[in-house]
């Protein structure tokens, strides 16, 4: 069990990319930390120098309170489970999982126990036999999962482990991961680029995008208090509605005239963003915006308004048994709607 | 009625299907008679005496043609199981170096990044485009130098170096298709390199070895220029060298022509058996997903 720290931690390639801005973050012990971005935004990159299979350029990388920048990936004491599962193929599903292990020297007895113990965990003990060609995709993932388990490492690191699976497995999975993670109570380090498995399984999550990290929270924290408009649009299903507007005198206007309310400017004027989720306002005939609906989703449990406000793009959601029809209506803002953001560099306002 | 027509449009595209499969065989089955016609006149007249193989090259071995003296002649004159032995050890240890050092050099040019990569994969594969016997005056001197006329080393030594560019070269190719993840993981799991690459890589690359070592395997077995030039001793002779003691200058013994031409495909074609099932595994590995 262990906490992991960077601190400034920073990555140039070679040819003069920077991947990772200085980055300094703790995970506390026995924590799951999600690693979002979309791709490109340097989460594996950072994930890849926690295991250290990557230089770290800058900075001091710790796993529990060693410093583990100078110390070989095998001596770190983590398991690593990768997108497309890296089973030996050669190998059966017993030898996969006990590798590790005897390449560390354990007594075969021991291995073989270990091997079984984690192989009931995960529903696996009829397949031990099998070539990693036999199983299916599903299988294959716990098999990796179970090669990561056997190890009783000190931290777990997911390198988009689920996005090979199809959508329904992939749920089923998230599922397992976290319940298998809080029951061996190992620190954990997952990178997805799918926000709803951020925010589903972490306790943790830090937005990454472009190299930097743009915020750092529980998932409540960076759902409900996104830093900058990057997380607003980047988490949440759909996205939140981001409108360009105007601060001045105490209040925000949209271009069509409209004031925004609820909106606190804190002696801010000029261009602002203001960002409303999909699901924080309704239709309302004392509302105070207008929204022009030109196509309806229907979601099942709810429905997809999509349209325009003073111009520009903006979605609603509404439940099932709300009556919707396009045309012209009046939404009404649920209390602490409104998020208001910079509108040059994004970063939220008060 | 779209049942009829999606029907007989299925039925059409079936009966295309056996046709184009016919033509197909018909080509193959063709090309195979081509291919495989000197070998069984070899085969045949190998089993006749001289005046069968002269006056009826085509007809079977039978009555008074047939004739087991070129074989007699082969086991009794001359040294041929020395020269097989020979040609089964150079050939063997030059496929063993060609495929060990040529793996080792494509793993290092796909798997590391340093300084200097590209310039020397392009140097290892240069190879492909000069002839290695361009060279034979320099490579004699050097065997000279080196006191290997007239071993064995000095072929195997010849070979390795003329096969290693192909080897490189496919290897490489075949390498960088290889998941990097797997690699990591093997280092995690706390493999050193050298085992990463033995134990790891090179059963995934079976199929690849295979199909490299019956390409490199055929020339080396069949050469006679540098066993000719470097090793012909008569303790170091190959079968193809040895063979030639039976092409005199006014008379050629064709039994014994024919005979141990017989007995040398046998060793290369059960060496083809050995790596065949490996070798189709190879081919098809692009189309079937395994």
């Amino acid at each position: 069990m262990a906490q992991v720290t960077l601190n400034k931690v920073r990555k140039v390639y070679p040819n003069g990319a920077e991947a990772l801005e200085p980055s300094t973050f703790t995970i506390p012990d026995g924590e799951l930390c999600v690693l979002v971005g979309p791709s490109g935004c340097g989460k594996s990159t950072m994930l890849r120098m926690v295991a250290g299979l990557e230089d770290v350029t800058e900075g001091e990388i710790s796993i529990g309170d060693r410093v583990v920048n100078d110390i070989d990936p095998a001596d770190r004491n983590i398991a690593m489970v990768f997108q497309n599962y890296a089973l030996y193929p050669h190998m059966t599903v017993a030898r996969n999982m006990g590798y590790g292990l005897k390449n560390r020297g354990m007594d075969k007895g021991q291995i073989a126990e270990k091997v079984r113990e984690a192989a009931q965990m995960l529903n696996l003990t009829e397949f031990l036999d099998r070539k990693p060609s036999q199983l299916s995709g599903g299988q294959r993932q716990r098999v990796a999962m179970g090669r990561a388990i056997v190890r009783e490492p000190d931290l777990f690191l997911f390198d988009e482990p689920l996005s090979n699976l199809d959508a329904k497995l992939r749920n089923q999975m998230r599922i397992e991961i976290r319940a298998l993670q809080r029951r061996l109570g190992t620190t954990a380090m997952y990178v997805t680029h799918d926000q709803v498995e951020a925010m589903t399984m972490a306790d943790r999550i830090i937005v990454l995008s472009n190299g930097h990290i743009e915020q750092i929270g529980t998932p409540a924290e960076i759902y409900s208090n996104p830093a900058s408009t990057f997380v607003a649009a980047f988490m949440g299903a759909p996205p939140m509605n981001l409108l360009n507007a105007e601060a001045g005198q105490g209040r925000v206007t949209l271009p069509g005239g409209e004031i925004v309310p609820q909106a606190g400017v804190n002696g801010h004027a000029g261009a602002v963003t203001v960002g409303i989720r999909p699901e924080d306002v309704m239709p309302s005939p004392q509302g105070d915006l207008t929204f022009n609906v030109d196509i309806i989703e229907e979601l099942g449990a709810q429905r997809l308004l999509h349209g325009q406000m003073a111009g520009q793009a903006f979605s609603v959601a509404v439940p099932k048994d709300q009556e919707a029809a396009t045309g012209e209506m009046r939404l009404a803002l649920k209390p602490g709607a409104v998020h208001l953001f910079d509108a040059d560099e994004g970063r939220r306002l008060g | 009625m779209t049942d009829m027509t999606s029907d007989s449009r299925a039925r059409s595209s079936r009966a295309k299907g056996l046709s184009t499969k016919f033509a197909v065989h018909a080509v193959l089955a063709g090309y195979t008679l081509i291919a495989i016609f000197p070998v069984i006149l070899v085969v045949l007249n190998s089993f006749k005496n001289r005046r069968g193989i002269f006056t009826d090259p085509l007809g079977i071995p039978a009555g008074e043609t047939f004739s087991m003296e070129g074989y007699a002649t082969v086991l009794t004159e001359g040294d041929f199981l020395t020269y097989f032995s020979n040609s089964l050890i150079v050939t063997v240890s030059s496929l063993f170096l060609i495929l060990l050092l040529g793996a080792m050099a494509a793993h290092a040019l796909a798997e590391y990044r340093f300084r200097l990569n590209t310039f020397i994969g392009i140097y290892l594969i240069l190879g492909i485009m000069v002839p290695i016997r361009l060279g034979t005056v320099a490579i004699l001197e050097l065997m000279v130098d080196l006191n290997l006329v007239n071993t064995l080393l000095a072929l195997i030594l010849v070979y390795t170096a003329s096969g290693l560019p192909v080897a490189v070269f496919i290897l490489t190719e075949f390498m960088r298709t290889l998941s990097r993840d797997i690699k990591d993981c093997a280092r995690v799991d706390g493999l050193s390199e050298y085992r990463i690459f033995f134990e790891v890589v090179v059963p995934l690359i079976r199929p690849v070895l295979a199909t490299v070592a019956v390409f490199s395997m055929i020339p080396i077995w069949n050469d006679l220029w540098f066993p000719l030039i470097l090793a012909s001793g008569d303790a170091t002779k190959t079968v193809t060298l040895g063979v030639q003691q039976f092409i005199g200058q006014y008379t050629v013994n064709w039994s014994a022509v024919l005979a141990s031409l017989s007995i040398a495909i046998l060793p290369v074609l059960g060496l083809y058996a050995l790596f065949s099932r490996q070798l189709i595994a190879g081919i098809t590995s692009g189309a079937v997903k395994g």
